[in-house]
């Protein structure tokens, strides 16, 4: 243990930065979600109709047990509905975290530094975990103080202290829990981003077992007890509170830690219990261009967020069917109608956001895979490629195509699986072709993200996350513009407000021509400084 | 496909990153056949030099001439003519080191599996293993291997066999001599002295983006100093009366008053040193040639003196 304290102060200071990011834009989606659905549903009348909405079984899956559903407060909402996001959020913030500290840094080799020192053998993982605790800490501070803050005040919210705490400690303490998972996937394995990937797949079944339990009976059904992400929504904050679950999730982080602490005590330092599988001896007779080796480093992302984005896609789309309740709710309610459109288009408001968010999803993944262009320059990876006849054109165009064909699948699946949905839920064929069309609409958009970011990358080899802003601003543009009355100069900076919207029953081609000549420019500015610019390394 | 006599040409090259000039008007040639060794420590510009070459960057000034082309505007013909290899390897962490290899080989155009299984057992690299689980000598060497398999015109080494163990540098220097025997040329940057002295034929070295010296070993040898360590009965003083001997000590007076000396001497005076000597009495001579070290050092070391003299 000798040398753990300065271990966690210097994790601490690496992440400081991080965990701050983290903490804020995790628990802003409580005063966030507070403060909209009060605007929306101002009464209690009001507020039974979205417990009808979100008790279908699809609802389901991303909400939770649904509990106090017979007197929806703001406060069973907040454990009901934002709940779920902030700790499946705050798990991947740990399990980051936990990897980032102890596999991360053995596989680099910086461990051997440390541990050369006069340094204790569990020192790494212990300081590790208090960084990963003092991270989870933070989330439920700010959430504690910004959920008392935005809803104890508003009238039979049923938001109060001892509620908010319970909830907070049960939120930072499930995501202390997926740390130490990740602690013990760190132990099994070589590399951090196996370790981190197992971690991810534990996160993912016990959403899945989760989402199956709650789904079969309201309030949860046995199996849902086996998935710790349950049991900080089964602690029934705000509505009838009880403290036992959170014994659970204690008594699983300490079986976790010491399974951890165990493995780590029988293996060597940078090794795995589990030997590393070896790779192909020569390769495949197709690896001999720039685009194959791009495709082939991006295969497997490409399949992960085309599987992701078509499954949450189907999923929305058997909301569909829940739109008659919607109805209801709109008549007489302006918020909600100034979100979702007028009564009679309530189906068109509600796939015109849908199709926003696949958009914008599928736009981060067509961020992140543009991105793999710098990574490869700075790395040094893509050296011997430049050293050896590849004319720097070609790599460009190479990262480009592949970008532009995993796009292209990603978003064919997500108008697919977005259309199939709705067909599941009832909706005539005509609205289905209509939803997918509208969908695929917005690979214009994709693409002027995507330009912006490779103009950046080719005249200065930077991209300084304008890719990222243009989501996020797209997002607060496209969900909130309307509401807000932005002014049309500042909707069209986002690209996504000039794809034609789905409710529009005579749409013209002209927005499309013009997303895609920006597009065109913005690729041809990226080739031109491509072929200029120094390339560099580190 | 043209020959050139000189695959290298560099005349006052010029680069600047912001306000500091990595290459301050350096100049130097590789000529065809030959192992021209490029020295200098981290920083000097060894590296922004060859990235010039590959056309990686643009020069501000000065010229450059790869292989009778332009490196920046001809770059893909003329590295279908040869081969490089980085100092620090980076490779695709998800590929193994055989794949890697192929890629990059197959790149270039056809591959003779027989010399790449050859290069693979003289190297004992493993090929099956994922490029995240290779050492860096063992990136090197999927370097070294994907380089060597082509028979290129110019092989660009920079500083390849940082993360070699002896042996394995023992068989870098016979390819890199089997190299040359086809008639290959190769420019290899280094700042292991031992490696230069063994392989290379001319030297260039570089100090603050300028060169500094060039030359074949045994020019650059006549103008430096060797290193003398005597033992003698008479009075040593009288060396220091020679301007052509250079840092003198000389220890406490031992068994039967011999005492030892030891210190420089300019080559081109070697005959007057040697006089003075066995006119003290000499009962022990021992000279050692000028290493590279030494040259080195009197471009880079402002204090040799101390830095000997705490050698003993």
């Amino acid at each position: 243990m000798t040398g753990t304290w300065t271990l966690v102060r210097h994790g601490l200071r690496r992440d400081r930065l991080r965990i701050a990011i983290w903490a804020v834009a995790a628990s802003l989606m409580f005063p966030y979600g507070i403060l909209a659905l009060d605007a929306i549903y101002p009464t209690a009348a009001d507020r039974q109709v979205r417990a009808d909405l979100v008790s279908t079984p699809a609802a389901t899956i991303m909400t939770g047990p649904g509990y106090g559903m017979e007197d929806y407060t703001l406060g069973a909402m907040t454990a009901n509905e934002f709940t779920p996001f902030v700790v499946v959020a705050i798990c991947i913030m740990s399990i980051l975290l936990a990897v980032r500290h102890t596999r991360a840094e053995e596989e680099t080799g910086r461990t051997e530094l440390v541990r050369a020192g006069v340094v204790g053998r569990s020192a790494q993982g212990v300081s590790a975990f208090v960084v990963v605790t003092v991270a989870n800490l933070a989330v439920a501070t700010l959430s504690t103080v910004l959920i008392l803050a935005s809803g104890a005040g508003i009238d039979g919210s049923a938001i109060t202290v001892v509620d908010t705490l319970a909830l907070t400690s049960g939120m930072a303490l499930t995501g202390m829990a997926f740390g130490a998972v990740a602690l013990v996937t760190a132990q099994v394995t070589e590399h951090a981003r196996t370790a981190s990937g197992l971690a991810m797949a534990a996160l993912g079944a016990a959403f899945v077992v989760r989402a199956a339990g709650d789904i079969q009976e309201t309030h949860g059904s046995t199996l849902s007890w086996f998935s710790p992400l349950a049991w900080a929504q089964q602690m029934r904050p705000f509505v009838d509170l009880r403290w036992w679950p959170l014994a659970l999730t204690l008594a699983l982080v300490v079986v976790l830690l010491a399974v951890a602490s165990t493995l780590s005590a029988r293996r060597d330092l940078g090794a795995g219990l589990v030997a590393p599988r070896s790779g192909r001896a020569t390769a495949r007779p197709g690896l001999r261009s720039p685009f194959a080796l791009a495709w082939r480093l991006q295969r497997a992302s490409v399949v992960a967020w085309g599987a992701g984005i078509g499954l949450l896609a189907l999923l929305s789309g058997t909301f569909a069917s829940s739109m008659d309740d919607m109805l209801e709710m709109v008549e007489g309610n302006e918020a909600a109608a100034a979100i979702f459109g007028d009564a009679d288009q309530i189906l068109d408001g509600f796939n015109s956001v849908m199709i926003l968010y696949l958009g914008l999803m599928v736009t981060a993944f067509a961020i992140s895979s543009i991105s793999r262009a710098r990574a490869e320059e700075q790395s040094g990876r893509a050296e011997p490629l430049f050293a050896g006849p590849v004319a720097r054109t070609r790599w460009l165009g190479a990262q480009l195509a592949v970008t532009a064909v995993g796009t292209v699948l990603v978003l064919v699946v997500a108008a697919v699986g977005l259309a199939a949905g709705e067909l599941v839920a009832g909706v005539g064929n005509d609205v289905a072709l209509d939803v997918a069309v509208g969908t695929l609409a917005y690979l214009p958009a994709v693409a002027v993200v995507v330009g912006a970011v490779l103009a950046l990358y080719g005249l200065v080899g930077r991209d300084l996350g304008v890719g990222w802003l243009l989501l996020v601003y797209g997002f607060v543009a496209g969900l909130f513009g309307p509401l807000f009355e932005l002014p049309e100069w500042a909707m069209r900076l986002s690209p996504f407000y000039s794809v034609p919207d789905v409710a529009d029953t005579d749409p013209t081609a002209g927005p499309l021509i013009i997303l895609t000549a920006v597009a065109a420019a913005l690729i041809l500015a990226a080739f031109v400084g491509f072929r200029r610019r120094d390339l560099t390394t580190g | 496909m043209s020959t050139t006599d000189t695959p290298v040409e560099i005349h006052d090259l010029v680069k600047t990153f912001g306000t500091v000039r990595a290459l301050d008007g350096f100049s130097m040639t590789v000529r065809r056949g030959e192992v021209a060794g490029f020295l200098g420590p981290n920083g000097a510009g060894k590296s922004t030099t060859i990235r010039v070459l590959l056309g990686l960057i643009k020069a501000d000034g000065g010229s450059a001439r790869l292989l009778g082309g332009d490196p920046w505007a001809d770059a893909v013909d003329l590295h279908r003519r040869l081969a490089y290899v980085p100092g620090d390897v980076n490779l695709w962490p998800n590929l193994s080191g055989g794949e890697a290899i192929d890629l990059l080989t197959r790149l270039r155009g056809p591959v003779d599996p027989g010399r790449r299984a050859d290069l693979l057992e003289r190297f004992e690299l493993d090929p099956s293993k994922k490029a995240r689980t290779y050492s860096k000598g063992n990136r090197q060497k999927v370097a070294l291997v994907a380089a060597l398999a082509a028979d290129t015109e110019l092989l660009i080494l920079d500083e390849p066999t940082s993360g070699l163990d002896p042996l394995m540098e023992s068989v870098f220097t016979d390819c890199v001599r089997e190299a040359t025997d086809r008639g290959a040329s190769v420019l290899l940057s280094s700042h292991i002295l031992g490696e230069v002295e063994k392989l290379c034929d001319t030297v260039t070295i570089i100090r603050a983006g300028k060169d500094v010296q060039s030359g074949t070993l045994d020019d650059l040898r006549h103008l430096t100093r060797s290193t003398y360590t005597a033992d003698v009965t008479g009075d040593p003083g009288d060396l220091t009366a020679i301007d052509a001997v250079h840092d003198l000590t000389v220890s406490p007076v031992g068994d039967g008053g011999v005492v030892t000396v030891s210190f420089s001497a300019d080559n081109d005076r070697t005959d007057e040193v040697v006089a003075a000597l066995s006119g003290l009495g000499l009962r022990r001579l021992v000279t050692a040639p000028p290493s590279l070290e030494e040259m080195f050092l009197r471009h880079y070391g402002d204090d040799v003196t101390g830095s000997r003299t705490v050698q003993g």
